[in-house]
């Protein structure tokens, strides 16, 4: 027995219940991922636009949310969501206010890191593509969506991977707002049973596994498109 | 809109001898404190281990790669976790019983803050190592053939120059050691973070509360910018882009 650990106690449910927690995580991560990376380009745009107040907006906007604590942001979206809810969607609509308050914060708090990301891609692009695809008759958005943007995420793509491994690390800090994700059910497991340090042992292992994978099929990929 | 904003409510008395203003000063300080400590752990141990990860020493490159690694990939929330329940179990008898001696509060603050450091470290750690491997080879080179023994061109040469080349990366693991302070409150540290749950819960004024608490993180953000855009402008080399 390593270090006077026991992990008997683990039943069928146990696993369940932590699969399903793992399940919630993927779903936080993955949405916080699409709408991160559409409301990150069009901040990341806003930024580089010559139009002051957009540029200014966008700055506020990312440089707020890069200020303070994810958990803070998590627990202020649960106080104000579930009211907004209440007010937008007709009355008697069952809807899991932990969930999408989460879903909310996140997707906003990952946005303004997304954004850091595509404003470094876009101005990776080199100025004579921008002035080629000008030269080639493309109104501006055009030349955005076709030639610059594409290379941009193409520049990026190994950073908004490892970000997306960070968030997906990130998504254990629900725990503020009692949202069972995998590491809320595995510490609920544990202060149940009475093997809190057992479940942060298995806790920490899931996660080590999960992301250090991840993080080699990144590297893979960054000598692959190198 | 029909909110009515109370802001005096930070003057009226929390219990016989604060006042919910005291409870938000008092959580501010403890924010301060842990990422101030923990940065110094951080510092020192991620430095140490980025020079581990440039030395021309597999086994010793290996041991700081495997740390990187392994802290790398396991969520801050977790290892808090672990710090705070598994490891005083570990630990020999004479600390643990000092440890447990200690008020839960300040157990919790020694235990987290060691976590955040030891967190923070492989962070550090891979900004000197990039620091140290931006330098040109001929820079080590130049030093060993000057007579000087590896641990002198590191001190001497390599650390000092590569410092003062990343300290626009360390900045922002600096903000990020406090806002990942936060998750402290987790595991019963009564910093920032949990001070806003506690005036929201004892003031039931959520907006005031956390419009405060905000506040107090960006006033830690401001001041850590500034201190380090000082020692920016203090320490830039000289002929570097970005120099006078």
């Amino acid at each position: 027995m390593m270090l006077g650990l026991d992990f008997d106690f683990l039943t069928r449910t146990s696993g369940e219940a932590m699969l399903h927690g793992m399940l919630v995580s993927l779903q936080v991560a993955g949405t916080a991922l699409a709408v991160g990376l559409v409301w990150g380009t069009l901040l990341a745009i806003a930024r580089l636009s010559p139009i002051k107040v957009l540029s200014w907006t966008s700055a506020l906007y990312v440089n707020f949310f890069r200020s303070i604590p994810l958990a803070m942001v998590l627990l202020g979206f649960y106080l104000v969501v579930p009211q907004l809810l209440k007010d937008l969607l007709p009355k008697g609509t069952q809807l899991d206010t932990r969930l999408m308050s989460a879903l909310v914060g996140f997707s906003l708090f990952e946005s303004a890191y997304y954004a850091e990301i595509m404003r470094a891609g876009i101005q990776s692009v080199s100025k004579g593509q921008v002035a080629a695809a000008k030269a080639l008759g493309l109104k501006p958005y055009q030349a955005m969506q076709s030639v610059i943007l594409p290379q941009a995420v193409r520049n990026m793509l190994p950073l908004l991977l490892t970000q997306l491994i960070v968030l997906f690390q990130d998504t254990s800090l629900v725990y503020v707002i009692a949202l069972a994700d995998f590491f809320t059910s595995a510490e609920g497991i544990g202060e149940r049973d009475g093997r809190i340090e057992e479940m942060m042992v298995v806790a920490g292992f899931v996660y080590l596994i999960v992301c250090f994978a991840a993080s080699k099929l990144v590297s893979r990929l960054r000598i692959r498109t190198h | 809109m029909s909110y009515q904003w109370t802001w005096s409510v930070f003057l009226q008395p929390a219990n016989a001898r604060e006042t919910y203003l005291d409870w938000l000063l008092a959580g501010m300080w403890t924010t301060i404190q842990m990422g101030c400590l923990g940065w110094l752990i951080a510092f020192l141990l991620g430095s140490l281990l980025g020079v581990m990860r440039t030395v021309p020493n597999r086994f010793i490159a290996g041991v700081a790669t495997l740390y990187v690694e392994i802290i790398r990939n396991i969520p801050l929330i977790v290892q808090l976790f672990i710090w705070y329940y598994l490891v005083p179990k570990m630990l020999p008898d004479a600390l643990r019983e000092w440890l447990f001696a200690q008020k839960p509060a300040t157990s919790a603050f020694v235990t987290a803050t060691v976590g955040l450091g030891v967190f923070t470290a492989a962070r550090v750690c891979e900004q000197v190592r990039a620091g140290i491997q931006s330098l040109p080879t001929g820079l080590r080179n130049a030093a060993l053939s000057m007579g000087f023994t590896l641990p002198q061109a590191y001190r001497f040469v390599l650390l000092p120059v590569s410092y003062r080349l990343i300290i626009p990366p360390m900045t922002s693991e600096m903000l990020s050691i406090f806002k990942n302070s936060s998750i402290a409150s987790t595991v019963g540290v009564l910093e920032l973070f949990a001070r806003a749950r506690q005036l929201n819960d004892y003031t039931a004024r959520g907006y005031e509360s956390f419009i405060a608490v905000i506040s107090c993180y960006l006033i830690i953000n401001a001041m850590v910018m500034l201190i380090m855009g000082l020692i920016e402008r203090y320490a830039r080399l000289p002929g570097m882009i970005g120099s006078k």
